[in-house]
């Protein structure tokens, strides 16, 4: 080291690099072990950190941040219980691949290992759900490492990325130097497919009589909606979509089918069942998709198109991967086809039958508040342009089903993982990336409870969030299954009786609350909460209590199982 | 079915351990797994042995190759290959059994690398079969402790032509 040159200490280093790297949102909780960063932070005015109450919701928050603006969240906490506490946030991260960055404090490196007070080993506890992680043990590496965590977690399939920092690697002083590239030897993500896949995909399109795209989360995480929509809009191709694929496509459009799977439309499976060509885009043949593995789309030439080589062939072996960036083998696919005649009319007129066969429908006549009305007047009333955050759970299926997304980026959800607790959390942070359109968290009575500490960040930033508990005085999605498959044995299901007053509760953190259980009232307290009132609003929503979500493919069946409504149980082809 | 699947990989902390959790976090188990420098320091060479069914080790190895620290992750179950092991077996040391053990330890072209007036040990390299039939007849002797570097493997350079078959055996 030159004598000329200034010195800094891993706080002031940790800044730095998060400046470069352009983070202008850290979602954090202090403690002993990271009080050194803290100390620093209180004099940084290039990043806003947000407190929130517990640091699950900090890290489901620089998730939903992450999933709803494309940049990477970031997420800081103390060592021991602080780090521990992020488990859960940075395994929903995992399997939705989302781009998260955590750094956790540490004990000092020389207490490792020795049952130091709050010390938990989180780089061994969170290897199995990080895309990597890194202990810093040298404070020489931690410019270059926060670097190396930021490209990995935002490149190639995105993924959470965990930084540990012991105490005294924080408190060391060296010269900051921060790396203008990452080469990593064992990590080369490849974004263009191989030309002759993407044409061979081309013509199997050409040839195709019955095409289906069938999209997921990738092409919104690639940002490839835009060549999405050229494509199977100048062929008249139908698109369905997964959970994590809604609004990768416009859910107001003829072309959508909305989604398949499990609580997928009747038709969207029937085209999955009967299509000859599946194209399935940054999707990856879950098992709430596919249901039987061998029935699913059992006739079609399957096409799979994956930035992530571990997912071709993981679940379903299919005729023609591509390895790459969904956005621009979209686009490749598009450009070879570009300007020919693909007629798929009779196609989708097939489509439009089974559309009329089995639509989407719920009781109305005897005028009781029912969840499906609630999504379809908030989709209404949003225009389908809002970002809704969901729970888990029946509201989250009927989310899925009855609000329009017309826009990606739009449902920010836990697919994957299904984490109870995600959805206040998420809109929170949603509401720090997203500004000029309304942000919606859809809940369950239970799963509101799961996270609800964080009605302080909402108040407290004054977030225009509005939060509609859909109660149903039950765990309703289990309570489904109980009565479907479990002898109707409601056990712990039941939370009538032990439900607080939600509107108490939320009055007492100052946020405007209303409850209604009044199908007339509903469009009058949605008018308040998103035109009349800025800042956050709750809504309590009494609604029937023993409703299920229909259709419904039973676990481990095939799709031609489907169950189309309670006790009557059409069966599909 | 028995794979045989080496992996480079950067020596780095926590390295090794990503590797090792993606087969317990598939439900394979791992018989045995040895680890060592290559020619470049910086890089190991993990030699694993597992059971598992075909379609599951080749999600395995691509989950492998997914893994920002490996570098190069090949089953050498589909190569040819030269494997050995090595064994420390240690039997007990009675009155009269030191020439036989000599004896069968030559045929397996296995030393008598430690003894004292209770214990005898016998060190043996060569592939795991050889090992296992060397473990096999020293067990009557009483094995008192046993320790086996778990295999450690590499392809078979091309063989342009046919080799004679003696030279293939170990
Ligand atoms: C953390 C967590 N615990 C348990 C579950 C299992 N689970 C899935 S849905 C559900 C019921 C959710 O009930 P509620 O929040 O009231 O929503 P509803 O289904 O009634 O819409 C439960 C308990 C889960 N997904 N996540």
């Amino acid at each position: 080291m030159k004598p000329t040159e200034k010195t800094m200490s891993g706080a002031e280093i940790f800044f730095e690099a998060l400046k470069r790297e352009k983070v202008e949102y850290i979602f954090g909780y202090p403690g002993g072990a990271n009080i050194k960063i803290y100390e620093q932070l209180y004099d940084i005015d290039h990043l806003t950190h947000i407190l929130t109450r517990h640091e699950q919701g900090a890290t489901h928050a620089a998730d939903a941040y992450a999933r709803a603006t494309g940049k990477t969240g970031v997420a800081l906490v103390t060592s021991g219980p602080g780090a521990t506490n992020t488990v859960t946030g940075i395994a929903t991260a995992y399997m939705d691949s989302s781009p998260l960055v955590v750094f956790t404090g540490q004990v000092q490196s020389h207490l490792i290992g020795n049952d130091a007070f709050q010390e938990a080993d989180i780089i061994g506890i969170t290897r199995p759900i990080t895309k990597h992680n890194f202990l810093v043990r040298d404070i020489r590496e931690l410019a270059s490492t926060i670097r190396k965590a930021f490209y990995l977690a935002n490149t190639g399939r995105p993924g959470p990325v965990v930084v540990d920092l012991p105490k005294d690697i924080i408190a060391a002083e060296t010269t900051f130097e921060y790396p203008d590239t990452v080469d990593i030897r064992g990590y080369k993500p490849n974004y263009h497919g191989h030309h002759n896949q993407i044409k061979k995909a081309a013509e199997a399109v050409r040839n195709a009589k019955r095409p289906l795209f069938y999209v997921g989360g990738g092409v919104i995480m690639s940002n490839g909606s835009e060549e999405l929509r050229v494509l199977a809009d100048e062929h008249g191709i139908p698109v369905t979509m997964t959970l994590q694929g809604l609004g990768a496509y416009p859910g107001d459009k003829p072309l959508s089918l909305g989604m398949l799977g499990m609580h997928g439309t009747y038709w969207a499976n029937r085209a999955t069942g009967q299509c000859d060509l599946l194209v399935a885009l940054g999707a990856r043949f879950d098992d709430r998709v596919t249901g039987k593995l061998d029935t699913f789309a059992k006739n079609a030439y399957k096409i799979h198109v994956d930035i992530d080589p571990s997912a071709i062939d993981k679940n379903i072996v299919v005729d023609l991967p591509i390895v790459g960036d969904v956005k621009h083998i979209l686009a490749g696919i598009a450009a070879e086809l570009s300007g020919e005649e693909l007629d798929f009319t009779e196609w989708r007129a097939q489509i439009d039958e089974w559309r009329a066969e089995c639509p989407l429908s719920y009781e109305k006549a005897d005028g009781k508040l029912r969840i499906p009305h609630i999504i379809e007047r908030i989709s209404e009333i949003t225009k389908g342009n809002a970002v809704v955050t969901t729970d888990v759970g029946q509201h989250q299926m009927w989310t899925a089903q009855y609000y329009d997304f017309v826009n990606p980026r739009s449902l920010i959800s836990s697919g994957g993982l299904g984490t109870m607790g995600f959805g206040l959390p998420a809109a929170l942070g949603a509401a720090f990336g997203v500004k000029d359109r309304p942000i919606v968290n859809i809940n369950g009575d239970g799963g509101w409870q799961m996270n609800i500490q964080e009605l302080v960040t909402v108040k407290h930033h004054n977030l225009p969030i509005k939060m509609i508990v859909l109660n149903n005085s039950f765990l309703g999605m289990v309570r489904q299954w109980q009565e479907l498959f479990h002898k109707e044995k409601y056990s712990f299901t039941d939370l009538e009786s032990s439900n607080p007053d939600f509107v108490a509760i939320a009055e007492a953190f100052g946020i405007p609350s209303f409850s209604t259980g009044d199908v007339g009232e509903v469009d009058e307290l949605l008018d308040k909460a998103f035109n009349k009132i800025d800042g956050p609003v709750f809504i309590e929503f009494k609604v029937e209590k023993e409703d299920m979500v229909f259709p419904m493919v039973p676990a481990g069946a095939s799709v031609s199982e489907m169950i189309m409504e309670r006790l009557n149980p059409k069966r599909m082809v | 079915m028995r794979h045989t699947v080496t992996v480079l990989v950067e020596n780095r902390f926590g390295a090794f351990d990503r590797v090792a959790n993606l087969f317990s976090g598939k439900g394979f188990n791992i018989h045995s797994i040895s680890i060592g420098e290559t020619e470049i320091r910086e890089i190991s060479r993990m030699t694993i042995v597992t059971e598992g069914d075909d379609h599951i080790i080749d999600q395995v190895i691509k989950q492998l190759n997914r893994l920002v620290d490996t570098l190069k992750v090949v089953n050498l179950t589909e190569h040819h290959r030269v494997e050995r092991e090595l064994a420390l077996i240690t039997v007990t040391y009675q009155k009269g059994n030191l020439e036989e053990i000599k004896n069968l330890a030559d045929i397996f072209r296995a030393k008598i690398v430690d003894i004292n007036n209770k214990s005898i040990t016998v060190e043996v390299t060569g592939p795991p079969e050889k090992v296992n039939a060397a473990v096999n007849v020293m067990m009557p002797f009483g094995i008192k402790e046993m320790a086996r570097s778990g295999t450690v493997a590499l392809k078979r350079g091309e063989q342009p032509k046919p080799v004679k078959k003696e030279l293939l055996l170990n």
